[in-house]
């Protein structure tokens, strides 16, 4: 092959092509039959109001006592007439006009103090944090439509005074929210960062943090502006809003309550257009909120099911368990679908891990390793994802064809698994010996002290000293190591067959990860148990497994002995990927670093994964897929152009 | 001290808590910092190890200006840099500058890149518009990364670029020193020798003077001249790179060293399970280590050992009564 194929590591790197990858807001928004409806109802409802004066419609003050009262559909009004004889349909357009501009401008100033209060008493801490917050707690400690009477009685009743009430009166819910959210932002890295950009404070508050807040600010905005609008009629139907004969819809409401009985409906008519108003206004607001808050749109909402669906296009059979491997993996597929995407994480791969024995899966982040091990008990979310092929056999039982009590039994039991993240995986509110308890009790019927005795007997095995009396303690308290004990602890629960381990030391310092591989290997021997390993480090990889297999873009590269791997890797991506790491005790050793990024596991090409970053690729990698092929004794290699090569074959 | 000493640092502390609740009682401090003495020398890369809750972090965000010691002394090119930091942080930042440890966090997620690149140029070094373009193709082509990117926002990026980026942001105000803390620790390994290697020359194209905040030793052997190991807010040991990898003299380095995984390494030295950091809110009286380490001695847990040279290795110093031998 020639090196002139060869993509240069020093160029530029090219721009990823720009992907539609999830839909974008409005269409998510439109999705929400809800928000939709919200959404319909609302510009109508706005659009009438605006175009009032261009409605041919009556003057809704001009008064005429001979035509009181008249039922809707009379002539010439539709709606009927109030007790002054006025058009209603009149004056409740022009009504709703003024409600909605009050509630809007009352919400736009509420919003425009609390934010500001909020930012600044978030970002500064400290003296002027207690300062403003104990001050709005002060206004949020008086029942708010005393407060809000209380102000109008003060400035005397008024449309633009009922306004300002409303407006002070929601200040405190708009400076509690985005004080807390400015308050996480502000001990942002990005706000260090800036300060040593040479930021002044304020710079950084509202050029920084502020378009952070902004999507809160405007979450909040849309779900209180229904309120502000019942607030504004609430306050005008005692009389303290729009004075008469100006309509609005609260004074309207007032108006018609004495004759709520012989003319119900010049009440009842602004009353539905206040429910349709604020209905219209909240669903949409819930919409917006659901589209903006980011946690929703990572997919929250979506609850996934208890186990990955399985759908393969044809069950394989006639499979013969390997009869020495405690776990059988064969030609797992599992992919992912966002929208159209279809993302091809794994791609067909094989793996057998023996009793006692420690199968290391390595690669980067992406590769797919952590999906190929969830992908076994079925961990993996669905929806997006499912398995699409392949069978998984644990002692000869296909796990894919198991019904979901069976998978329920065997997780925890016969199959365990240790995170990379102790502190996520423990509960933070039950004790390490509760968790444990309850851990042993999902699948053994022991009585509450026969399981706390194990649960103590567990901690000695995993070298807890004084097992007893950390079963009292509560995760927060114990360290990073001594909480990965407890997760290995609770592994073992049961007599476990295969341990699935998800890079269980990367949180981990040195020295204590050093104590919980040497723990592992320890226990893995005593209790015979097969592990597989998931890590990105090799020197992990050479304290702990027996055979390694390389993974990159959702397929095995290469496998073989830990040994031989590192000592002689065949796939080049293998060689590039031990020489990239720098190595203790050798710091002269130049870093070569792998060019190019790997690629996208929805676009993958024909040929080699790995062909644009390969110096050995040429043009018969790229043509069709590559196999895994044998490589020796007990290894395999994915690639054509295999290094040492040679040696292996004379 | 000599003449080619851009930052030194002299008895730095720093303390957080303490002082008094209203109600007169006594809030519990903490020892981030605790006298920590170190010179780095112009053009050279002073690489800083420790675990985490060592005060490594701490020290390096009181460098930059971004925390301030509450007690001894930091001085930049003879400049107190505490006392300018509290009055014009702008000024410490044009001479010293920062790398964060998570490169996605550290960047606006709202702000395209062109706008995060053109802070310090604006707010340090005031350049015009066609300075500020001249200087933005400059710093992008320093991190090999393409002009287009600048019109990105941060979430389009690999760790990696983004990380370039921050290095491309520190660089931006031409700055003397600057204080890598964690700078490849969030990267896969692939990328991570491209980020070192970018680093690499970028130090001898611009003449940059590098502190080195890691916990992956390998990595800090690999750009260090000289290292310095924190244990407990405290420097255990200190020298050229080669020496104490090779021959570490502090039991705390030694168990560091044999505690590190490497390619082809089958067993690792591993202590007792028992083996923890002592209380932060109730220091030991003696060494920090004490407990952990099989060379103590009675000594060791009444006094703190101070930090010494070995006899015939000016340049080596460790914190230790009981020092290993065979240097």
């Amino acid at each position: 092959m020639s090196e002139t194929t060869a993509t240069a590591p020093a160029r530029r790197e090219k721009l990823p092509k720009r992907k539609r990858g999830r839909p974008d807001s409005i269409r998510l928004l439109l999705n929400n039959a809800l928000a939709t409806a919200g959404l319909v109802v609302f510009v109508l409802i706005v659009l009438v109001a605006v175009a009032a004066p261009l409605l041919p419609l009556p003057d809704p003050d001009a008064t005429a006592p001979a035509n009181r009262l008249l039922r809707p559909l009379a002539e010439g009004h539709l709606l009927g007439t109030d007790a002054l004889g006025r058009d209603i349909l009149s004056r409740l357009i022009w009504g709703t006009q003024v409600s909605l501009a009050v509630g809007v401008s009352a919400t736009l100033i509420a919003a425009f103090f609390g934010s500001l209060i909020g930012l600044v008493a978030g970002y500064a801490g400290g003296r002027i944090d207690t300062l403003l917050m104990r001050g709005i707690d002060m206004v949020m400690a008086f029942p708010y439509i005393l407060l809000a009477l209380a102000i109008v009685a003060v400035l005397g009743p008024g449309l633009l005074n009922a306004l300002y009430a409303i407006a002070v009166v929601n200040i405190p819910f708009f400076a509690r929210n985005i004080r807390g959210i400015a308050l996480g932002l502000s001990r942002r890295e990005f706000v260090d960062a800036a300060r040593l950009s040479g930021k002044s404070n304020a710079q950084i508050l509202f050029i920084e943090v502020l378009p952070n807040v902004l999507p809160v600010i405007i979450i909040t905005m849309s779900t209180t502006i229904g309120w502000m609008i019942l607030e504004t009629a609430g306050l005008s139907f005692l009389g303290l809003g729009a004075q008469p004969p100006q309509a609005d819809l609260g004074s309207m409401l007032g108006e018609g309550r004495k004759i709520l009985f012989t003319a119900p409906h010049v009440s009842v008519i602004p009353g539905v257009m206040i429910f349709a108003l604020v209905m219209s206004i909240n669903l949409l607001g819930d919409g917006v909120r659901d589209v903006l808050d980011p946690r929703l749109k990572s997919g929250a909402l979506t609850r996934p099911v208890a186990r990955t669906a399985v759908m393969r296009d044809q069950v394989p059979g006639g499979i013969e368990p390997d009869a020495e491997a405690v776990l059988d993996v064969r030609d797992l597929k599992t992919e992912f679908r966002f929208g159209g995407d279809v993302f091809k994480a794994v791609g067909g791969v094989d793996m057998k891990v023996g009793q006692g024995e420690c199968l290391g899966i390595v690669g980067e982040s992406g590769s797919g390793k952590s999906v190929s091990a969830m992908s076994i008990m079925g961990l993996v979310p669905t929806p997006p994802g499912r398995i699409t092929g392949g069978v998984a056999l644990l002692e000869g039982e296909d796990l894919f064809a198991a019904s979901d009590e069976r998978i329920r039994q065997l997780r925890g039991s016969a199959v365990s698994h240790v995170f990379q993240d102790p502190l996520s995986t423990l509960h933070p509110l039950f004790t390490v010996g509760d968790q444990l308890v309850e851990a042993i009790q999902a699948h053994a019927p022991l009585s509450g002290s026969a399981a706390r005795k194990k649960a103590a007997d567990l901690l000695k095995t995993v070298r807890i000293p004084n097992p007893a009396e950390r079963l009292k303690s509560y995760p927060h308290e114990l360290s990073g190591g001594m909480r990965q004990r407890v997760c290995m602890a609770m592994a073992l629960a049961h007599d476990a067959r295969v341990i699935i381990a998800d890079e269980p030391t990367t949180a981990l310092d040195v020295t204590v990860q050093a104590q919980v591989l040497s723990l592992l290997d320890t226990l893995r021997e005593e209790r015979n148990a097969g592990i597989l390993f998931i890590t990105h480090d090799f020197g992990v990889v050479s304290a702990i497994c027996d055979r390694v297999a390389v993974m990159y873009a959702g397929q095995f590269v290469e496998t073989g002995t830990t040994e031989e791997i590192l000592t002689s890797p065949a796939h080049p991506y293998t060689a590039k990927l031990i020489d990239c790491v720098p190595v203790l005790g050798e710091p002269e050793r130049r870093l070569d670093a792998i060019g190019g990024r790997p690629p996208v596991v929805n676009d993958l090409p024909v040929g080699c994964a790995f062909a644009d970053r390969c110096p050995r690729a040429g043009d018969d990698c790229r043509a069709a897929p590559i196999p895994l092929t044998e490589f020796g004794e007990g290894r395999t290699v994915r690639c054509i152009h295999p290094l040492n090569a040679e040696a292996e074959h004379g | 001290m000599d003449d080619g000493v851009l930052l030194s640092i002299d008895g730095a502390e720093r303390v957080f808590g303490g002082g008094r609740t209203i109600f007169g009682g006594k809030k519990p401090a903490v020892h981030a910092v605790q006298d920590v003495t170190i010179d780095v020398r112009k053009g050279e890369t002073l690489g800083i190890v420790g675990e985490s809750g060592c005060g490594k972090s701490t020290l390096a965000r009181m460098i930059v200006g971004l925390d301030v010691p509450t007690g001894g002394r930091i001085t930049f090119d003879g400049r107190d840099l505490a006392a300018e930091a509290g009055k014009d942080l702008r000024r410490l930042s044009r001479d010293v500058q920062y790398v964060f440890q998570d490169p996605v966090a550290s960047l606006n997620p709202r702000k395209t890149i062109r706008t995060i690149l053109e802070a310090p140029l604006i707010h340090l070094l005031r350049l015009g518009k066609p300075e500020r373009e001249k200087r933005l193709s400059e710093l992008m082509d320093a991190v090999n990364l393409a002009p287009e990117f600048l019109d990105r926002y941060p979430h389009e990026f690999s760790g990696g670029q983004a990380q370039r980026i921050g290095i491309a942001r520190a660089l931006a105000a031409d700055p003397k020193l600057i204080v890598l803390d964690e700078p490849v620790s969030a990267l896969d390994v692939s990328v991570q020798a491209q980020v070192l290697n970018i680093l690499d020359g970028l130090k001898e194209r611009f003449g940059l003077t590098y502190v080195f905040i890691s916990h992956d030793l390998s990595v800090v052997e690999s750009v260090s001249d000289r290292v310095a190991v924190m244990y407990f807010g405290r420097i255990v040991e200190i020298g050229a790179g080669r020496s104490i990898f090779r021959t570490p003299r502090h039991p705390y380095t030694h168990l560091l060293l044999e505690s590190a995984p490497a390619p082809g390494r089958k067993s690792l030295l591993s202590e007792d399970a028992d083996t923890e950091l002592p209380d932060p809110y109730n220091p030991p009286p003696g060494c920090a280590f004490y407990a952990r380490c099989p060379r103590r001695t009675d000594i060791c847990n009444r006094q703190e050992p101070p930090l010494e040279a070995a006899p015939h290795q000016e340049e080596q110093l460790a914190a230790c009564f009981n020092p290993r031998e065979g240097a």
